[in-house]
């Protein structure tokens, strides 16, 4: 194999991987640049993962092609409506966020299996029939190396994806909303004083954060497992979070880590086959990832500045 | 203060519940004990006794051997009790020892712990352990001879490959998955010498994302066949398998699949034709052991502290019924290999070592 070939394998591979991830720690930006811890992603994901499926097998016979995209717009409500949990008990109630989020984890797999259990008599789904098509993109794909390393055997949702960290870094960084957003969660209560209602602006970002990590959910579960079970989601959400951290709590760096993760991941895979990597026992190849991951957090990023109020409820007057 | 309250509730309502449900056990303590009919039990892991799978195919072999003993279901005859987590395995296990039942079944290798430990505690019960030993004198060990069912579906792919490239995609690298890839790998040599196998472990049952990733490389470097024996990671396989078939419906690629017959795991339509990438399937034939062990543990002869294997001759291994996409002449092939092995003539790998010795005498 050439190099070109590797590359071949690797790189589309690393995105469809990081897909998901993406969607989630885009999510994640956004509850924690308003100052919520959200350790719920996880959970989160699950339920999306569960209503993607569900809807998937339920409505494939009515909305045929057209019913992973349905899928994914249910998905995004499930998972904001579910969120609201998280925001009751964290800024209404004012409870600790991580115990909150562990919270929401602990009862989106539980619920998910035990709703499985009821509607289908077992452990877990069958497996979807429609899913996401690969498709080679017209035009971009014909770019001599960059076409057939990018944009060919592809799924639409990675590439929205992508073009949604942009969206987030304009909406962050951008507009009054996202000026509004920072503020609550680097000084909530001088966003106060300035007439921004702080509870609003943390429940919007919440539910943004469930609504993302639901479709991120459903994006995984419908490219890659097809179907939903106990393992489908298995520390994806946690690995979205990390992906958040390391790239700094920015919609573009949570991204490139995202992505960075995925090609880890593909490298550590394909390096099986690559000629002199093969002499390499699996398991360093299999760890590599984590690894790689550990090593840039400590020697490249540098310090990571977490929003100022994160993790703390705002009580209106305390001082 | 409100919240305070309404938390003393909730720990009352749990103690409660706590304390109900000790007494039901004790009731079912009572009301077994009726000694004159041979009865049989078994526990399921996490999936349910309709998860397409092992606990499934162990509930039929049961079903099947109440019905031909006319046994009930229920205590005294035949029963189940599902287990919701891994908490509940020893907890089922203790309510069916205490409902007598003469024969207990734990139903996949997560419950070797919890079978080795009731074991410990109830002496004159008797237990079964599927797809695990649990080296106790009234423990039954009851395994697989995977390298055996590999070998038949190794010749099914061997002699479908247009590319002579094949993959196997292992879960993780354990003694158990090496016979099922040194069987498999034994199988295609045999039939095609001219074919290569690429092994790959994923390093876990439960990725998807990884079975997928690993299947998309092997099928962009050629390989036309794939074996996984990956659990919930090889979904992944049957995934990309999937993609690559909707992308051009030409392309003849093929996934084999493990344990159950995985024909409704390939199915896939491409603008209105359905089509399946399900090669074949190695299956374990749960309910064949089940059922011979039940029998003979009826008949008093009850092989605790043995480890018993099935292979071919015992019909314990094989291929799935779902034939469909198989050539006839490669059904005959299979046929002959499956005599010659069930005659002794071949002697199936079950590890690497064994494995090399086997590509030795084929040259």
């Amino acid at each position: 194999m050439g190099v070109f070939e590797i590359l071949q394998i690797i790189i589309p591979s690393a995105i469809f991987f990081a897909a998901p991830l993406i969607f989630t720690a885009l999510g994640g930006v956004f509850s924690e640049r308003s100052g919520v811890v959200n350790i719920g992603l996880e959970g989160l994901m699950v339920i999306g993962a569960f209503t993607g499926v569900v809807f998937n097998l339920t409505f494939a016979e009515q909305f045929g092609e057209l019913t992973p995209w349905l899928a994914l717009l249910v998905a995004m409500i499930v998972g904001a409506v579910f969120s609201l949990l998280h925001a009751v008990a964290s800024i209404s109630f004012r409870a600790d966020q991580v115990v909150s989020g562990v919270a929401i984890n602990f009862l989106a797999i539980g619920l998910s299996l035990f709703l499985v259990k009821k509607m289908y008599g077992k452990g877990q789904t069958d497996q979807i029939q429609i899913g996401f098509d690969k498709i080679d993109i017209p035009v971009l794909s014909d770019i001599p190396i960059i076409g057939p390393l990018l944009f060919e055997n592809g799924y639409i949702p990675s590439y929205i994806a992508i073009a949604l960290a942009f969206v987030v870094w304009y909406v962050i960084f951008k507009t009054p909303f996202g000026l509004r957003l920072r503020s609550v969660g680097e000084h909530p209560m001088a966003a106060d004083t300035m007439g921004i209602n702080v509870a609003r602006m943390r429940y919007i970002a919440v539910m943004l954060s469930g609504a993302l990590a639901g479709i991120g959910g459903a994006v995984y579960a419908t490219i890659i497992s097809r179907d939903f079970s106990h393992a489908t989601i298995s520390g994806h959400g946690f690995m979205a979070l990390a992906a958040m951290i390391f790239g700094k709590w920015h919609p573009l760096g949570a991204m490139g880590a995202a992505l960075f993760f995925g090609f880890a991941q593909s490298l550590s895979i394909v390096g099986q086959t690559i000629p002199f990597l093969k002499e390499v026992p699996t398991v360093y190849l299999l760890i590599a990832p984590y690894v790689l991951t550990i090593l840039a957090l400590t020697g490249f990023i540098g310090r990571a500045d977490a929003p100022k109020a994160l993790g703390t409820p705002y009580i209106k007057g305390k001082r | 203060m409100k919240k305070k309250r309404f938390g003393v509730a909730l720990s009352l309502m749990l103690a409660a519940g706590a304390l109900l449900g000790g007494c039901g056990q004790k009731d079912e303590n009572n009301a077994g004990g009726n000694k004159d009919t041979f009865s049989v039990a078994m526990v399921t892991d996490v999936g349910g006794v309709d998860d397409k799978s092992f606990n499934q195919s162990a509930w039929e072999g049961l079903q099947k051997f109440g019905e031909d003993n006319g046994m009930k279901k229920g205590k005294g005859g035949y029963d189940y009790l599902q287990s919701q987590s891994d908490a509940d395995y020893t907890t089922n296990l203790n309510k069916l020892v205490r409902s007598d039942f003469d024969l207990i079944y734990g139903i996949g290798f997560l419950m070797a712990d919890a079978i080795g430990e009731i074991a410990e505690q109830k002496p004159k019960a008797q237990f079964a352990i599927v797809d695990s030993v649990v080296e106790k004198p009234n423990v039954a060990s009851i395994t697989f001879k995977e390298h055996e069912g590999s070998f038949l579906v190794g010749v099914v792919a061997g002699l479908t490959t247009k590319t002579n490239k094949i993959g196997f995609v292992g879960g993780m690298e354990i003694p158990l998955i090496e016979k099922f890839e040194s069987g498999f790998r034994a199988g295609v040599k045999a039939v095609n010498p001219k074919a290569t196998v690429e092994v790959q472990y994923a390093g876990a049952f439960d990725q998807a994302d990884k079975g997928k990733a690993i299947a998309s490389s092997m099928y962009a470097s050629g390989i036309d066949v794939i074996y996984h024996a990956a659990g919930a990671t090889g979904n992944g396989v049957f995934s990309e398998a999937k993609d690559l078939k909707t992308k051009d419906p030409n392309r003849e690629l093929w996934v084999i699949g493990v344990d159950k017959d995985q024909a409704p795991e390939g199915v896939v339509k491409v603008g209105g034709k359905e089509y399946n990438v399900t090669l074949t399937s190695m299956v374990k034939r749960v309910d064949v052991a089940v059922y011979d062990v039940a029998k003979k543990t009826k008949d008093g002869q009850f092989p605790g502290g043995k480890v018993i294997e099935y292979g071919l001759p015992e019909n314990g291994v094989g291929i799935a019924p779902t034939q469909d996409n198989i050539k006839p002449e490669v059904l005959k092939a299979v046929d002959e290999w499956k005599e010659k092995i069930i005659k002794g003539e071949v002697k199936v790998p079950k590890t690497r070592d064994e494995y090399k010795e086997f590509e030795a005498t084929l040259k």
